[in-house]
């Protein structure tokens, strides 16, 4: 295994610039996901640290291997030693599961003990009974099928392992498990590991290191926790969780905005938007304490419930409160904000 | 790839660009001269009207049919299912020879369109069939809870989703048609197919066989592009997912067992009379005798053709598909769609024009085994394109990428990954051109080496002879040959594959 590191890359389909001057560094034995809209031209990043595609500029180093860039001569995948696990897993549909895990390893290898010993060394390490390794790809479930599509990639111990959407063909339950499965594996083997997605959920709850890119270039990278508290501009926070921004002004450590007096992460002056995340807007129930508002929807899911509120002054605004104890719709509340709020200033930088 | 696809598509347009030169080169003058006679419009009349008369009853044969042993409680369905299909596996020429050997008097016009109808209703009946089984229940079920009657919804809701099928079946029916020979010659009905080859046979007249290719070229094209136009439009009949459920069958009544022998009757005269007509002349024959050595002469010579002929389609048909499926672009197209021209291109042109591009250009492989496999190779390439595709389209190109990934290089991801995913559809594919070839007439008749004898041609020189004992038992050979593909095509439950046949 050893590090991933991206620097510059780029790479355009006709007109359409689909990475743009990309720099990512990924630590050795760490996992990063790199999250984004579709056609924000993360899959053409992991094409492109796979092999499949040679970048216009930049450079692409495993460990201190350059694979491709500038004045290197790319090297074709099959050289490269990364395991790549598509969407859908793309089992080999003619080939057992145990043939599958074996695809990559040594000629030798692959009829010998040795290479039955990998297979099974592999399929516990992704918790599936031993005897799948005899089943074809069409007796798996889906989950069944990524997580063998994950040991085939590991069996012949790639420098990198790439994921390219993996769970997004999986009903909700089957993803979660799948998922932590995945991780758990990549974790054991000290895997260096980087995964694509649009979901925000699997790329906050995988990573060490979120990446998120918009528009073929990359606009954050950082640890997920500060990614969702401290996204890089309001664009991000929107994509990254529900974010309610509102226009405010800020004089130092405080900004005024239509739920009141709010705390600033940074002090700053002048005119801001302020981020504000649903979860720190606190609904009273009880007091008449805070900003009023008049209830519109409430969307419940058990644990906790959305609600969306209209200030008097006809703000609108989106609040997440326990599920326990809620208000209905036509109720009138009052709001008012806990925590630190992240400001920016209207060019988007703080 | 390119290289070898640009080679495959030129075999497959040497017919039609030698029926266009030879329209450029002769002038309109001269061709309007050798068209505008009497022979001619007896000819045209003849073809149009036999094609028209026998599309219609086969359509409304096939889709009868098909209603009844689908969508009926008629007794025993599956059976007669079998039954119905089994027709395909006598070769048109054979039904011919079955019926006027049995009975001189059958002849001209309603010879010809009984004979034809009775050989080519399974290619309506089969797509119907297919159709009908495809049918999401759940639409029919709709339209009662809206009210329609059972009646209103088979017009509304049923009958517009099977006229791709019905109006397909029909248009190859009458591809099929302008393609047939041996039957029509047996038959004493002359269309531009039977006169193209007496002209050809008789006087070696180039010029006049060639124009008349012209004319028939021209109407097989209009039929093709009917049919492309119509495969266009088609709709997948489900659009939800989930599995189908049969539909409720429609109980007879009193009708039922006036209808099972309705159903009878037709495969007593489809498939009864040539069984019997067959074996009369097995057993009672006068002139029927069993060379056993000239049987498996012709026999042998018949399989290598064919397993040549199987060989080189497959091979030419697998550059054309790679660049169809893995490398889209206008040259792929090009390159696929000359490859779907021959499907407009009877035997009978295609032979002639090889005999006359070959006696012009290369002389030297005139009456050789290579010709004759390059006439095959352009009859039966859309027949193998169509299924190596369907293969290749099983095996994604996230495979190969996956492949690489795990250190494979390009020749061992296609000896280790795609060769095996495809080796099944191109097995399929040079079966089903093996078969056709077994039973080609026409362009084998004209283009085969002198001293080759196949079964067709054997049993096309006793039956022309008059001799039909002597044909008997080339004639059960080549039905025994032809059961395999009747076979295939019963089981694939695709309309696709039925449509895909070419004339022969």
């Amino acid at each position: 295994m050893s590090s991933l590191t991206i620097t510059g890359v780029t790479k355009s389909f006709g007109s359409t610039r689909a990475v743009d001057d990309v720099t990512l560094h990924v630590p050795h034995g760490s996992f990063t996901t790199v999250l984004g809209p579709s056609g924000c031209g993360k899959t053409t990043l992991l094409r492109l640290i796979a092999g499949f595609l040679v970048p216009e500029a930049g450079t692409i180093a495993f460990g201190s291997t350059v694979v491709a860039g500038d004045g290197v001569r790319s090297m074709p995948p099959q050289t490269r030693r990364v395991g790549y696990v598509p969407q859908e897993g793309a089992l080999f549909p003619h080939l057992d599961v145990a043939a599958n895990i074996a695809f990559g390893l040594p000629r030798e290898a692959r009829g010998a003990q040795e290479g039955r010993d990998r297979v099974a060394e592999m399929l516990d390490l992704v918790e599936l009974p031993a005897d799948f390794r005899h089943r074809r790809p069409d007796e798996l479930s889906g989950g069944q099928q990524q997580r063998v599509a994950l040991a085939r990639s590991l069996a012949p111990q790639p420098a990198v392992v790439l994921l390219d959407e993996p769970f997004s063909s999986l009903d909700a339950s089957l993803r979660g498990s799948t998922s932590r499965a995945v991780r758990r594996a990549l974790e054991a083997t000290n895997t260096t590991a980087l995964l694509v997605t649009h979901d925000q959920n699997e790329a906050l709850s995988l990573a060490d290191q979120v990446a998120v890119m918009r528009a073929g270039r990359l606009v954050q990278s950082a640890p997920p926790s500060e990614v969702y508290l401290s996204p890089t501009d309001p664009q991000v926070a929107e994509f990254v969780g529900r974010a309610v921004v509102l226009p405010g002004t800020a004089t130092d450590a405080r900004a005024t905005c239509a739920l009141g007096e709010v705390v600033l992460t940074e002090p700053t002056t002048g005119p801001v938007a302020l981020m504000i995340r649903p979860e720190q807007v606190y609904v009273d129930l009880a007091h008449e304490e805070g900003v009023r508002g008049t209830v519109e929807e409430v969307s419940y899911y058990g644990h906790d419930c959305a609600v969306q509120v209209s200030l008097d002054d006809g703000t609108s605004v989106l609040a997440r409160m326990a599920g326990v104890r809620h208000p209905v719709a036509g109720d009138t509340v009052h709001l008012r904000v806990t925590g630190l709020v992240r400001a920016y200033h209207p060019a988007g930088s703080p | 790839m390119l290289v070898a696809g640009a080679a495959v598509a030129l075999l497959a347009l040497v017919p039609l660009v030698y029926v266009a030169t030879y329209v450029v080169i002769i002038g309109p003058a001269d061709l309007w001269q050798l068209l505008a006679r009497p022979r001619i419009a007896e000819l045209l009349r003849n073809t149009v009207t036999l094609a028209i008369a026998c599309m219609a009853a086969t359509a409304a044969l096939g889709v009868s049919l098909g209603l009844l042993v689908e969508r009926t409680d008629l007794p025993g369905r599956r059976l007669w299912h079998g039954l119905l299909v089994a027709p395909l596996a006598v070769p048109a020429f054979v039904n011919g020879y079955a019926w006027v050997s049995l009975d001189r008097s059958v002849h001209g016009f309603t010879g010809a369109f009984t004979v034809v109808t009775l050989s080519y209703y399974p290619l309506v009946y089969l797509p119907v069939v297919a159709m009908l089984r495809r049918l999401d229940p759940a639409l029919e079920e709709s339209a009662w809870s809206l009210g329609h009657s059972r009646a209103r919804t088979f017009r509304t809701v049923v009958l517009p989703q099977l006229r791709p099928a019905l109006l397909g079946g029909a248009l190859l029916v009458g591809l099929h048609l302008l393609a047939e020979f041996g039957a029509l010659s047996l038959l004493r009905f002359p269309t531009f197919t039977t006169a193209i080859y007496d002209q050809y046979g008789s006087t070696f007249n180039g010029a006049a066989a060639t124009a008349m290719a012209v004319v028939l070229v021209l109407l097989c094209l209009v039929l093709l592009l009917a049919e492309l136009r119509l495969r266009g439009d088609r709709r997948y009949a489900r659009l939800g997912r989930g599995a189908a459920r049969g539909a409720v069958p429609l109980a007879l009544g009193r009708w039922r067992w006036p209808l099972v022998g309705v159903v009878g009757a037709v495969v007593v005269l489809a498939l009864g009379i040539p069984a019997f007509s067959l074996l009369r002349w097995l057993v009672v024959g006068t002139s029927t005798e069993f060379p056993v050595a000239e049987l498996a002469e012709a026999l042998v010579a018949t399989i290598a053709l064919a397993l040549a002929g199987a060989v080189a389609t497959t091979l030419a048909a697998i550059p054309v598909v790679w660049l169809a499926v893995r490398h889209r672009g206008w040259a792929s197209t090009v390159i696929e769609r000359s490859t779907y021209v021959a499907n407009a291109l009877p035997g009978i042109v295609v032979g002639l024009a090889l005999v006359v591009a070959s006696l012009r250009l290369v002389p030297a492989i005139y009456q050789t085994a290579a010709l004759l496999v390059a006439a095959y190779v352009i009859l039966f390439l859309p027949r193998a394109v169509v299924t190596v595709r369907a293969g290749l389209e099983q095996a994604p190109t996230v495979l190969d990428d996956v492949a690489h990934s795990l250190g494979t290089g390009p020749l061992a991801t296609a000896r280790r990954v795609t060769l095996p995913l495809i080796a099944p559809s191109l097995g399929a594919g040079a079966a089903l051109v093996f078969l056709a070839i077994s039973t080609e007439l026409t362009a084998t008749l004209m283009l085969s080496p002198i001293g080759t004898h196949t079964l067709a041609t054997e049993f096309w020189s006793a039956s022309s002879e008059l001799r039909y004992g002597a044909a008997a038992p080339y004639a059960l050979l080549l039905v025994l040959v032809s059961i395999p593909a009747t076979v295939l095509l019963m089981r694939s439950d695709s309309p696709a594959t039925t449509t895909e046949r070419v004339p022969v």
